[in-house]
């Protein structure tokens, strides 16, 4: 290689891996505000090397999978109130007045935005589904992780609208 | 060693060499886009989760891959337009970018139509999407660029470039899910482990990926060719070949 296209060459890797490794530390300082969202554990015990705790009446988001069996609906509105968990072994309750999102299922992963009401509680005012990367036939599903997969079914009176 | 690559440093033979190529790739991706599309969007079964709107997956992610891959092919050509200063790679760089950049629209398009049913939202700013949005803004600010002079050689020395700075958002794109919390899932089929999709889903996307491969192939090498054509406009052998055309 001759001595120009050598100069060429070290001025462009020395451009992009300069470049690279400011681009690297910026986000590398930034990771913790990259983060979409707080995990149940995150909330309860702190984020980070410094457990930095998000204060009361912050406004965060807060992602985990929905506890099996922690789902209430409030009889006459949309009001329903769900656990979330993550694998640190925390649970954070969100209150939520709206209608879910289609793939809103126990044990599916969902992203709420909301403000912190105390240390375990965040009153939402949006919740989004959260899909995984897997993807397979309902048959599959049933027979490799035991999902029953049915579609809902609704009573007469729903359908025509009533609130029985 | 790289001697039989040097006759393609000369304007009419990788003209010429263009044209042969793009008849193949142009056959490669309409059948495998045929069979692709139907297979993916008639047969493969639904999903247990997402029914029918998983479907999208055959239009999103080959071009999601497509708009990193043609960006990368450009980096790699921008790097030895500028090292070993080869026009003909200036003006590989300026023939994929708008065709990368249909490809980055196309998989935040498809992306915010398949969000809103799932997800509940059109939009996040979450990691993966705004920095896929930013390799958008990358690919218009390189077309941008070459345009903006009327000196082609510095304009595709400019272009080079800021290709070549853009390259480090790929990794970034590409990590940003398992780096941060995203709302976006994870890789299911680029990634080291065995793909987490059922092989029945797999195989028409796999042919998706190829057809939109192929597809990128003869649309670059198309616009290659009118970028020799123009830039090399006064030669005589464009005009013998213009003449010969009449």
């Amino acid at each position: 290689m001759n001595p120009r296209r050598k100069k060429r060459l070290g001025a462009i890797l020395a451009i992009v891996l300069g470049l690279g490794s400011a681009v690297g530390l910026v986000l590398y300082a930034l990771s913790q505000n990259i983060d979409l969202f707080y995990t149940p554990s995150e909330l309860v015990q702190g984020k980070g090397k410094d457990l930095v705790k998000p204060e009361v009446g912050q406004r965060l988001r807060i992602g985990g999978m929905v506890l099996p069996g922690s789902v209430e609906r409030d009889q006459n509105s949309l009001k329903v109130s769900f656990q979330l968990y993550d694998a640190g072994g925390d649970f954070v309750t969100v209150e939520f007045d709206g209608i879910l999102p289609d793939l809103f299922r126990e044990g599916q992963g969902i992203v709420a935005m909301g403000v912190l009401k105390d240390s375990h509680t965040v009153t939402a005012s949006e919740v989004l589904a959260k899909h995984d990367e897997e993807y397979m036939p309902p048959e599959i599903a049933e027979s490799l992780k035991g999902i029953q997969h049915f579609k809902p079914e609704y009573t007469e009176a729903q359908l025509q609208g009533g609130n029985q | 060693m790289w001697k039989w690559l040097h006759p393609y440093a000369k304007a009419q033979t990788s003209y010429e060499l263009a044209g042969k190529l793009v008849p193949w790739f142009v056959a490669v991706c309409s059948i495998s886009f045929v069979v692709g599309l139907v297979w993916g969007l008639a047969f493969a079964p639904a999903d247990y989760q997402q029914g029918d709107s998983f479907r999208i997956i055959y239009i999103h992610v080959p071009s999601a891959i497509m708009s990193m891959g043609a960006y990368t092919s450009m980096a790699i050509a921008a790097f030895i337009g500028l090292v070993w200063q080869i026009r003909l790679a200036d003006m590989a760089v300026a023939a994929m970018a708008p065709v990368g950049a249909v490809f980055t629209f196309i998989a935040l398009f498809t992306g915010a139509a398949w969000g809103k049913p799932m997800w509940g939202a059109w939009w996040v700013w979450d990691a993966r999407l705004t920095s896929e949005l930013i390799l958008l803004f990358l690919y218009l600010g390189v077309i941008a660029l070459y345009n903006a002079f009327s000196d082609k050689v510095l304009a595709g020395r400019a272009a080079g470039i800021l290709t070549l700075v853009g390259v480090v958002n790929i990794p970034i794109i590409h990590y940003s899910v398992e780096w941060w919390n995203t709302l976006h899932q994870g890789a299911t089929i680029t990634k080291f482990a065995k793909p987490s999709i059922d092989s029945s889903m797999l195989w028409p996307l796999l042919i998706m990926l190829l057809a939109f491969k192929a597809f990128f192939g003869a649309l670059m090498l198309m616009r290659f060719r009118n970028e020799i054509l123009q830039r090399e406009c006064h030669r005589p052998w464009v005009k013998a070949l213009v003449m010969q055309e009449k």
